[in-house]
């Protein structure tokens, strides 16, 4: 897939009614079509989840949101826009570097840089022009403060970031996202690879974050898609299937693959 | 650890806490009415039927919606199935109340009745009764929830001796008849209003202890002293 690399200024997302729009995505790898022609449109504020059989093409279409796919090679969009903030994500001229600033994600398995604590969230700064170590030092700390893990690692901050535990590096992964004020965040089964407590924990911080944040989540806990999302959409083979309130979508879903799908008895 | 959902499931109980009040608030308007012989709380009565009827529908989406989202399981599942089913035991309640209300309209707009033979002290059991069930429920009392069943004993007699004595009066007085079967009527909602009393008790006990006394061998001993027999036929 062609990238475009020309230095641009650093993409404004507008705030706009919907702020993520895709319209008649059909995407894929080589040949192979994993995304048809799926349309759907997410508000600035809240909590998405995408929920679907493995295989589905959510996590696809997450990373359809920052161009995330652009590093697989033989990825292709087929057909359709992806329209973030009203612009067109996919169109050339595109600056894909600061998209993900403003589209940030985080991933299934919490991938702290090798770095020390400060410097993983430092380094997101400095890319964005922060010089001062006092600016530095109080986003660091604010970001920090907001996933809640300032006190447990505010007297070790240049300790590695991989020493920690794994609920503490992925909420350290949310802390360098959000450090560079982004209007998304995407998170890949943020949650699949650790423990109930947490679990909790992070669920209990996108509770938080979606008042400053629109967050699309990608889960294969469907109680988990019903705590903490606002709106769910079902998706099935690479197609979206029904996409409503959460709470329609667990207590009266209006598509009989949707019922089959939330109720366990897909399959 | 509190979740950020647990205020949804403290929602929830406030309701039912309201709705609780809202019943004994009608019930005790109704019974005024009739003790008083004003006819203008029979109207402030049935003007509170409606809000504990939405308080109701409330009840029941909130309880569905906890459910479906949330997945409670243990306490939090008990309190909520527990919850929904007090809600209807609150409806039910607020609608003999109506039954009391209307009948006691008819009554002071017609020839009030010389006497109310046990009515009263039925309507002051009664609305204890739903005092304290609810209470058990907030207080998470258990305790005095599995004395209820002895009490409602108490309520059932008083009722049926009201209906002796009214049948009696009724071979004796057929003129009078309309009065009379009003006055029966107002007895048989009171002793259901009791009836529904035990209920929220029982459910209380499930809450809390995780016991279900519905049906359960020390209820019915409670209650075989004095059975639960149907009235004669007039």
């Amino acid at each position: 897939m062609n990238l475009t690399t020309s230095i641009a200024e650093p993409e404004v997302l507008v705030r706009s009614s919907p702020l993520i729009e895709v319209c008649g995505l059909t995407f894929g790898y080589g040949d192979g079509r994993i995304l048809d022609d799926i349309s759907l449109a997410m508000e600035a504020e809240g909590v998405t989840a995408f929920i679907g059989p493995s295989g589905c093409g959510k996590s696809t279409l997450l990373r359809c949101l920052n161009r995330m796919n652009d590093l697989i090679d033989g990825a292709q969009l087929h057909a359709g826009t992806v329209r973030i903030g009203g612009r067109d994500i996919y169109q050339r001229g595109v600056d894909v570097i600061s998209l993900r600033q403003r589209v940030g994600m985080i991933f299934q398995r919490s991938n702290p840089f090798p770095r020390s604590i400060y410097e993983n969230i430092a380094f997101g700064l400095r890319l964005q022009g922060f010089r001062t170590k006092s600016a530095l030092d109080e986003r660091v700390e604010r970001s920090l403060q907001r996933v809640a893990l300032w006190d447990e690692v505010k007297d070790r901050l240049f300790a590695r970031g991989t020493d920690l535990s794994l609920g503490q590096q992925q909420r350290l992964c949310i802390a360098r996202a959000v450090a560079v004020e982004p209007e998304v965040l995407l998170m890949d089964e943020p949650c699949s690879a650790l423990d109930p407590v947490a679990t909790a924990r992070i669920e209990e911080l996108i509770h938080q974050l979606k008042n400053d944040f629109k967050i699309v989540i990608v889960t294969h806990n469907m109680q988990q898609a019903a705590r903490v999302s606002d709106r769910t959409a079902f998706f099935y083979q690479g197609r979206l299937i029904e996409y409503n309130d959460t709470e329609q979508i667990f207590i009266n879903p209006a598509d009989p693959q949707t019922e089959a799908y939330v109720s366990g008895r897909f399959g | 650890m509190k979740r950020f959902f647990h205020s949804e499931l403290e929602a929830f109980r406030s309701t039912l806490v309201l709705m609780g009040e809202r019943a004994i608030e009608i019930v005790r308007l109704a019974t005024q009415a009739l003790i008083e012989g004003r006819i203008e709380l029979c109207e402030e009565a049935l003007q509170q039927d409606d809000a504990i009827d939405q308080l109701e529908l409330r009840i029941d989406n909130e309880g569905l919606r906890y459910i479906s989202l949330r997945a409670p399981v243990a306490t939090e599942l008990r309190l909520v199935a527990i919850g929904m089913k007090a809600g209807q035991n609150l409806e039910r309640v607020g609608d003999e109340a109506c039954t009391i209300a209307k009948r006691t309209r008819e009554l002071l707009s017609e020839i009030p009745p010389r006497s109310l033979h046990h009515i009263p002290r039925m309507a002051e059991l009664t609305i204890e009764m739903l005092r304290d069930a609810i209470g058990c429920l907030v207080d998470e009392d258990s305790e005095k929830a599995r004395l209820l069943p002895n009490r409602d004993n108490e309520v059932d007699a008083l009722h049926r001796e009201n209906y002796r004595q009214l049948s009696a009066i009724l071979a004796r007085e057929p003129e009078n008849v309309a009065s009379h079967l009003h006055l029966i009527f107002i007895s048989k909602s009171l002793e259901r209003i009791a009836d529904h009393a035990t209920n929220l008790a029982e459910e209380a006990i499930f809450l809390y202890r995780g016991e279900d006394l519905r049906h359960a061998p020390e209820i019915k001993a409670a209650s075989s002293g004095t059975l639960k027999q149907s009235p004669p036929p007039l």
